[in-house]
């Protein structure tokens, strides 16, 4: 298939794969004291799982799963509003496929629809808008979600519905920004990542500058990354070359996508229409300041938060789960202490296990499970042996 | 020239509860659309049960096998077939794969209130035909009409019975390390082509369904292979169910090579689209066989030259290794477990 080939080919990816072996007396790492690398967002995730990836890498680079997986990381209360605005029974639901899954505190929007609730899957969200105009008699909710990728489009179909008068049209809007998540990783005191892959899509939305503080502040190399499998080993390449020519800068990669300054009408949508909150709950990882955005007050008949009354009550994450380290890298997913037990796709608890892009999903299917479970319990022996002795 | 003589005719447009109360509307519904459609000594006798002459079942094998199926799909029709059609192929190809002649087939429908008569005669068309091209004959049959609502316009299930001949054994849990897994042909385009005609995506080309009965292919592979080990016809679930399917019953690891994987271009490019895997995509015309390796190179050769199994691909292998696992060497060079699917495939959000 063209276009899409090109950037699969296993021979090209032998020879990334040999310069990647090349660096590793400059960079003196071992098996033993990996070099951690997080790919933040989750279309790499689910690429680097999908192609086989990880496996083709040597022993001391460890990628290490990133929060990027919108639907990963929305937590419990917010499903829970969904289901609240959803069982109205003047109320059309829509949402991306994906979130159909994610569990709430009593119930999935797949459960609420199960019982009656009037929830469809679109693709856009101007399906969303085509169904509130051929639905006058209903409200129609899109339930928006996703970081800056995915903003424009809800920020547009917005700005239509205005334009066209449309009364009953809402969002409930959980969009979320990634450069506060990014920064309170940096920030976290246990945290070891030694360098970044951006997130490309997110890029092509609001360009490179946003990132260049992990450099410049963070001493930390950053590659802008596309998802084809060469764009991941290529984007490996270029941050160990970073580590290994001892600077750091923000790359990209991604040029055929991303423009550096990234795509201004798509900012102004964003701009016109929303505003940051204070602070957004993330599932995982608590509270993080303006790491979410709201719909501004001249567009509040269109905030599904101002027209409709939504319970907004906050869940805390089950106690077992340990999210928040695998999403920063003190452990592995399979490390997690109900990885594959209590946990696991079928009923996720955590936020990683939710979607196909979470990292302990992703584990889970594309994984050997058995092997990873050997491995999670004789490191736990270890560990008892260890503080024994 | 037809074995029945339709003597009542059907004039209504549409169904109606009446044609489902056991009265005259309801006879005029059977007689001219069913019997009249499906056109048979078995159906013509208007009896209660279909009777079978034992000693012609006996002369074809020493086991009967049965199934039931029941279909649902929305939209009825969609490019390359209908719910008909697939109602006697998804059947049919029950009863192939586990090596059995099919040869009779019931058909049950539940009809919603103000369904068109004229779609019902379409399909009933399609079935007759798709029956017929497959030399199994519908034999009995059920209607019920039900309020709307109660029902998504048309619901069919059908039952099958075949005869298996001697010496056929074809089970889940018999591949053994070293065999060969072959498809026979491209996969995914049956669940492609649903998700295209939901028109959801306006694709601007037409996937079309695989649906094809498999008893012709299957008998043509007995006849040059009679000890194949493991045979599903991969339906909903994809490829992926069936070869799980067959690694945690036999106790065997199996390797599929995702180059050898037959993929139409366009079925690939709406999986890249919306994030789906073609591997768990519904198939309503292809199956998975496990078969000895001395046997394989001779039985691909003869499936590529039927018509139903023109593109028929080696795919993988069993091994000893990694029992109970289906492992993917991806095209890329790495290598992936594909497990079972949790729950249902959708889309992802970007």
């Amino acid at each position: 298939m063209k276009y899409v080939d090109e950037f699969r080919d296993p021979e090209k990816a032998k020879v990334l794969i040999d310069e990647i072996h090349a660096l590793k007396d400059t960079l003196h790492k071992d098996g033993d004291t990996p070099l951690q690398l997080m790919e933040f967002c989750g279309g790499h995730t689910h690429t680097i799982f999908r192609y086989g990836v990880e496996q083709m890498l040597p022993d001391w680079i460890e990628l290490v799963h990133g929060p990027g997986c919108p639907v990963c990381v929305l937590p419990m209360g917010r499903v829970d509003d969904c289901v609240t605005l959803a069982e109205r029974p003047d109320v059309i639901f829509t949402t991306f496929g994906d979130a159909m899954r994610v569990p709430g505190s009593k119930k999935s929007l797949l459960q609420a629809k199960a019982e009656g609730a009037d929830i469809r899957m679109v693709y856009s969200p101007l399906d969303a808008l085509e169904l509130a105009r051929k639905n006058p008699e209903h409200q129609v909710i899109f339930f928006a979600l996703g970081f800056e990728t995915t903003m424009p489009s809800t920020a547009l179909t917005v700005l239509q519905a205005e334009s066209e008068g449309i009364k009953n049209f809402a969002l409930f809007c959980n969009h979320i920004t990634t450069v506060p998540t990014i920064k309170a990783i940096l920030d976290s005191p246990d945290m070891q990542i030694d360098g970044f892959l951006a997130p490309g899509h997110v890029c092509m939305v609001v360009g490179e500058k946003p990132f260049e503080f992990i450099a410049e502040t963070y001493n930390k190399p950053i590659v802008v990354a596309g998802f084809e499998p060469l764009d991941i080993l290529q984007s490996i390449w270029m941050v160990l070359k970073q580590l290994a020519e001892k600077h750091c800068s923000v790359e990209n990669q991604y040029a055929r996508i991303v423009p550096a300054d990234g795509n201004p009408p798509g900012l102004d949508a964003i701009s016109k229409v929303f505003e940051l909150r204070e602070f957004f709950e993330w599932r995982g990882l608590g509270s993080i300041d303006h790491s979410g955005v709201k719909m501004r007050g001249k567009f509040a008949q269109f905030d599904a938060e101002r027209k409709f009354t939504v319970p907004n009550i906050k869940i805390a994450d089950p106690k077992s789960c340990q999210c928040g380290e695998v999403l920063k890298g003190v452990i592995r997913p399979w490390e997690c202490k109900v990885f594959g037990s209590a946990c696991n796709p079928e009923t996720p608890m955590g936020a990683l296990m939710v979607s196909t892009e979470g990292a302990c999903a992703a584990y889970y299917n594309f994984g050997n499970l058995p092997e990873l479970l050997a491995k999670r319990d004789k490191k736990a022996h270890n560990n008892i042996k260890e503080s024994a002795a | 020239m037809s074995s029945t003589q339709v003597k009542r005719k059907l004039r209504a447009d549409i169904i109606t509860l009446a044609h489902g109360s056991g009265g005259k509307a309801m006879r005029d519904l059977i007689e001219d659309v069913f019997v009249g459609g499906f056109d048979n000594e078995h159906l013509a006798q208007l009896e209660d049960q279909a009777r079978f002459d034992l000693s012609s079942l006996n002369a074809l094998g020493n086991r009967l096998a049965m199934t039931t199926d029941s279909y649902v799909v929305d939209p009825l029709f969609f490019p390359g077939g209908d719910i008909g059609k697939l109602a006697v192929t998804g059947t049919i190809n029950d009863l192939a794969v586990g090596g059995a002649k099919p040869l009779y087939l019931t058909c049950g429908m539940i009809i919603e209130e103000g369904f068109p008569v004229e779609d019902l005669r379409r399909i009933v068309a399609s079935m007759k035909a798709t029956a017929d091209a497959a030399g199994v004959a519908i034999v009995t049959g059920d209607t019920k009409v039900v309020h709307r609502g109660a029902a998504d316009k048309l619901f069919i299930n059908t039952a099958g019975i075949g005869v298996i001949p001697e010496g056929i054994n074809i089970t889940v849990n018999r591949a053994q390390p070293g065999d060969i897994v072959i498809i026979n042909g491209y996969v995914g385009d049956h669940g492609a082509a649903i998700v295209d005609a939901r028109g959801e995506m306006e694709l601007e080309n037409t996937i079309e369904t695989d649906c094809q009965p498999l008893n012709g292919l299957v008998e043509s592979m007995l006849k040059s292979c009679p000890d194949i080990h493991c045979m599903r016809d991969a339906t909903r679930g994809g490829i992926a169910t069936v070869l799980n399917e067959f690694a945690e019953s036999s106790d065997v690891g199996i390797t599929l090579n995702e180059t050898a994987l037959p993929l139409r271009p366009e079925v690939r490019g709406m999986c890249e689209i919306l994030g789906l895997d073609p591997l768990y995509l519904a198939n309503e015309g292809k199956l998975v066989a496990v078969v000895p390796a001395d046997h394989a190179e001779k039985l691909l050769q003869v499936m590529q030259q039927h018509p139903a199994g023109k593109d028929s691909a080696v795919v993988g292998e069993v091994l000893a290794d990694h029992a109970g696992r289906v492992v993917l060497q991806t095209s890329f060079g790495g290598e992936r477990i594909v497990d079972m699917l949790v729950g249902e495939q959708l889309p992802r959000i970007c």
